[in-house]
């Protein structure tokens, strides 16, 4: 049986890698596009500020890009490492879309990254901005590949598995690719980076005005970012509700879940804004419910239902026992690969061979568990449910919030009042938000599915590779070590660089001393005020 | 859906496929390492380093790619192999990772700060993040060569045997000091083309020949190690080619000098070795006749020669297993489904070419010698 430490010892690594990555990854996203817009102004008008401001938040954006594409490469290779049965098992439709990542997205931004940074001088200003523009659409194409990915995860679709190899086969890689759980996912996701890329922008910009430096470049980066964020924004709250249609179809305990709904509400059902989930009591305390709400994003009508946590544990009981007649088919099948009575049993159970799998950890053979293991197997279909309920709240929240204040935002840029030092403020302080919430989604969606690794196809706990608890902790102190130091490296430079401003080392550096001097930036070209 | 390719083409050509990957990785990317383990050697003063460091700068990057994507087709191509390599050798990828993560934020941060001790940091990095990979991807191969201690259980789970250690055993590092020799002349071969005239392109070719003469006798001598040593396995009996890729399916013993009985079957497979020397001599040459060109090329021609030989003896052999070779993974018994291997080349073969030409105008867009006054200029440079 598996060793239950490795397989918790694994998962806290791949949080731990996978966390630390998508720092990085949605400011790439966000900051690829403000870029590519900032240089097709510089273009258009001919202007330098323009071309100042790509250069600064471009050179900002390859700080944290190394990160990204360093941190990017332990997550290519850690499936392998931690996760080998898994890739095994589902390497035959998983691996797909991350080659095809590579061949058409990554390659594409990471060979042109260079020539952004290196090729000012050496092509034309229409050929560097096409090279821009490309780099942006290579980051979130990547996004769209590895999100095609994780949505098969989270429901995997165009895909059955094969007794003959003992894994998992892609029957229909159409329906892999346009999955709507991935779809729904993909632009979530890249809008939230549009978010943070325009927060970062707005944030720093915003810096900047509160010590009256670098006022010109300040309050055109703060409209492309109020502009920017306030689309991104509307996009990560509507394209999220459509995250959760999405879910009522394919992972209705995950939805239950995260509402804290333990019984089946007649529809429709109402949306608790608030409450106490208690797990041992399977209730929620002090709900604060809003009638309808739920049913109507979940559903789109007012006459379905949506299912509680506790219905689906007793589906998943059905599904456990059914499990364990495809687990004999298998096991028959292995024996004697003629025997069509077995064959006939598996084709008709297989897709609930995962749910047996969950008895694995129980007892070695299925067959043999108890009714009371099956129960017990049934109620681990559910996820931590405070977290779910409490981590979706908090992410809802700030996306909330965060319209607010990109409205707020585009309101005094169109009024011209950039100077406005209460929002500035606010801006300023509201930066780590987007992070926070980025980071929640990711919780909600992958701690939200345990303890699948693969919905209802395999345990987590099976994913895993043969190693011992030693050597996993030493991989785990050793990326604690190179990463915790990176990030202290990372931030140290980029504040370093902000501190520098846009206009360092071009002898007009007003970084040192703030001005009064009214707007004097605004012509455009860079020496700011006279120092 | 009608699959118009046969399982056996498409395993084979995959095969082929990702023995391109591998060594598109080691012709681009193999030079970017060589410059990075030479910085301390060719380098000594700050402006030098520069030089030397961004002759790579506008292009390392996309050259790893073709690192990531090696991983990536691998798992979608190979999962059984990556699977298992990845995990067995689960300490070895961790250093391999840790020296991987090192050289992009070296490139990026080195040259943002004055600082001395900043930049001298940095250039630890990088000439850890150039020789540990070209060190260690020697030594895999090489005890890919020497069949590694894995076996399969009934629910294609692995388990490996064997320390980190165990991976340095002599023929291992013979691969690894070939795998460094290789890329060091690899290079010393880009920057006397890309730095400008002066004590970094000069210290570079007197390096050269160095890497070039210690490739060729490494070469041999890991052929003559092929011939006499203990190395090789061989399956036994009928082996469908079209089969379920399931390795225990298939029987397979370990047989000594089995690695060279493909060139008896296929002589044309000989051009491989014959490459890998003559890539070598073909540099030593163009240094002698101070031709950039063919010592670039050459060394290029050796190292395609040399990953070839490795692939061509152990074919159909991936992966082959020490500890129960059973278990050893094949062409035949450890790729994906027909037709994931169907749709992956079409998308290969649709993005493989814009891939090459976006890269290949890449490369023009920056050609040119790098000199000490573009580092120093304050302009876009590392």
């Amino acid at each position: 049986m598996i060793d239950m430490e490795v397989a918790d010892l694994s998962r806290w690594q791949f949080a731990l890698t996978a966390m630390y990555h998508f720092l990085f990854v949605p400011l790439t996203l966000g900051l690829a596009f403000m870029l590519a817009i900032m240089e097709s102004v510089y273009v258009m008008t001919g202007r330098q500020v323009w071309k100042d401001m790509t250069k600064f938040w471009g050179a900002l954006f390859g700080i944290n890009f190394a990160l990204g594409v360093s941190t990017g490469i332990t997550m290519e290779f850690q499936f392998g490492m931690n996760w080998s049965y898994y890739s095994h098992y589902v390497g035959d439709v998983f691996g797909a879309p991350l080659a095809i990542e590579g061949l058409m997205a990554f390659f594409l931004e990471a060979t042109l990254v260079g020539l952004f940074f290196f090729g000012w001088d050496r092509m034309s200003k229409q050929a560097h901005l096409a090279v821009t523009w490309f780099m942006a659409l290579g980051t979130n194409l990547s996004a769209l590949w590895i999100l095609i990915a994780n949505g098969w995860m989270q429901n995997p679709v165009g895909s059955q598995f094969n007794p003959e190899t003992m894994r998992m086969e892609v029957t229909d890689f159409m329906a892999v690719l346009f999955n709507p759980v991935a779809q729904a996912k993909f632009v979530h996701t890249v809008a939230a980076g549009y978010v943070t890329g325009a927060l970062f922008v707005l944030a720093i910009s915003a810096w900047f005005l509160l010590q009256r430096r670098h006022r010109g470049f300040a309050k055109r980066s703060m409209t492309v970012a109020a502009a920017f964020g306030l689309m991104g924004s509307l996009s990560v709250v509507v394209l999220g509700d459509e995250s959760g249609y999405a879910l009522t179809h394919n992972q209705r305990m995950k939805l239950a879940a995260l509402e804290a709904m333990w019984e089946t509400h007649e529809a429709p059902a109402p949306l608790t804004l608030v409450g106490f989930p208690d797990v041992e009591n399977q209730t929620t305390h002090f709900a604060v419910d809003v009638p309808w709400v739920l049913g109507l994003i979940a559903t789109r009508s007012l006459d379905s239902e949506v299912e509680g946590i506790l219905p689906l544990v007793a589906i998943a009981e059905t599904r456990v026992e059914n499990g364990i007649l495809a687990y004999d088919a298998l096991q028959r099948l292995r024996a004697d690969e003629t025997d069509t009575e077995a064959r006939a049993q598996f084709e008709e159970t297989k897709f609930d061979l995962g749910y047996a799998l969950l008895l694995t950890r129980y007892i070695a053979d299925p067959r043999e568990a108890t009714p009371d293991q099956i129960r017990q197997a049934a109620f681990d279909t559910i996820p931590d449910v405070p977290v779910m309920f409490w981590s979706f709240r908090f992410m809802a929240g700030i996306g909330f919030y965060m319209i607010l204040l990109f409205g707020t935002a585009f309101v005094l840029c169109t009024l011209r009042r950039h100077e406005t030092r209460w929002f500035l403020w606010v801006a300023l302080i509201s930066l780590p938000l987007p992070w926070v919430a980025a980071e929640l989604g990711w919780l909600l969606a992958e701690y939200g599915r345990q303890p699948w690794i693969i919905e209802g196809m395999l345990p987590t706990f099976m994913g895993v590779s043969s190693l011992n608890a030693t050597q996993i902790w030493m991989t785990i102190a050793g990326f604690t070590a190179l990463y915790g130091a990176l990030a202290v490296i990372e931030v140290m430079l980029m504040l370093h660089f902000i501190r520098k401003g846009p206009y360092a080392g071009k002898g007009g550096d007003a970084a040192r001393r703030p001005t009064h001097k009214p707007a004097a930036s605004d012509g455009g070209m860079a020496p700011v005020p006279a120092e | 859906m009608e699959i118009p390719i046969s399982y056996e083409t498409l395993r084979v050509l995959w095969w082929g496929l990702l023995g391109v990957l591998l060594i598109g990785f080691a012709a681009t990317d193999g030079f970017d390492f060589g410059v990075a383990g030479l910085l301390p050697f060719v380098a000594k003063t700050d402006a030098e380093r520069r030089v030397a460091i961004n002759t790579v700068g506008p292009t390392w990057e996309g050259n790893q790619v073709w690192f990531i994507l090696g991983g990536g087709a691998i798992f979608a191509a190979w999962p059984m192999v990556y699977a298992v390599s990845f995990s067995g050798l689960y300490l070895a990828m961790f250093v391999l990772l840790a020296a991987l993560i090192l050289r992009p934020v070296g490139f990026k941060y080195r040259s943002k700060r004055e600082d001395k001790r900043w930049r001298a940091m940095w250039d630890w990095a990088l000439f850890t993040g150039g020789f540990v990979p070209a060190l260690l991807f020697g030594v895999a191969v090489g005890n890919v060569l020497v069949g590694v201690p894995f076996r399969l259980d009934e629910n294609l789970r692995a388990f490996w045997e064997g320390s980190f250690f165990d991976l340095l055993n002599p023929f291992a590092i013979l691969c690894g000091l070939l795998s460094v020799t290789m890329m060091g002349l690899h290079g010393a071969a880009w920057l006397s083309m890309k730095a400008e005239y002066g004590p970094v392109r000069d210290r570079a070719r007197t390096l050269a020949p160095v890497f070039a003469i210690a490739s060729i006798v490494l070469f041999a001598g890991g052929g003559l190690a092929m011939a006499y040593g203990p190395y090789g396995f061989a399956q036994v009996g009928e082996v469908d080619p079209a089969g379920p890729s399931n390795p225990l399916r298939t029987e397979t013993v370990a047989a000594a000098g089995a690695w060279l009985a493909n060139y008896a079957s296929h002589p044309w497979m000989i051009l491989a070795p014959v490459l890998g020397f003559g890539g070598a001599f073909a540099a030593l040459i163009g240094l002698r006749l101070n031709s950039e060109s063919i010592t670039f090329i050459g060394s290029k021609l050796s190292t395609f020669g040399i990953i070839s030989t490795a692939g061509l003896s152990m074919f159909p052999f991936i992966l082959p297993s020490s500890l129960d070779p059973n278990s050893s993974l094949t062409v035949w018994n450890s790729s994906s489904s027909q037709l994931t291997l169907f749709i992956m080349l079409i998308v290969t073969a649709i993005f493989l070419p814009i891939i090459l030409a976006y890269t290949a105008w890449a490369f023009k867009v920056m050609w040119g010698r790098v000199t000490t006054e573009d580092v120093t200029s304050g302009g876009d440079y590392y």
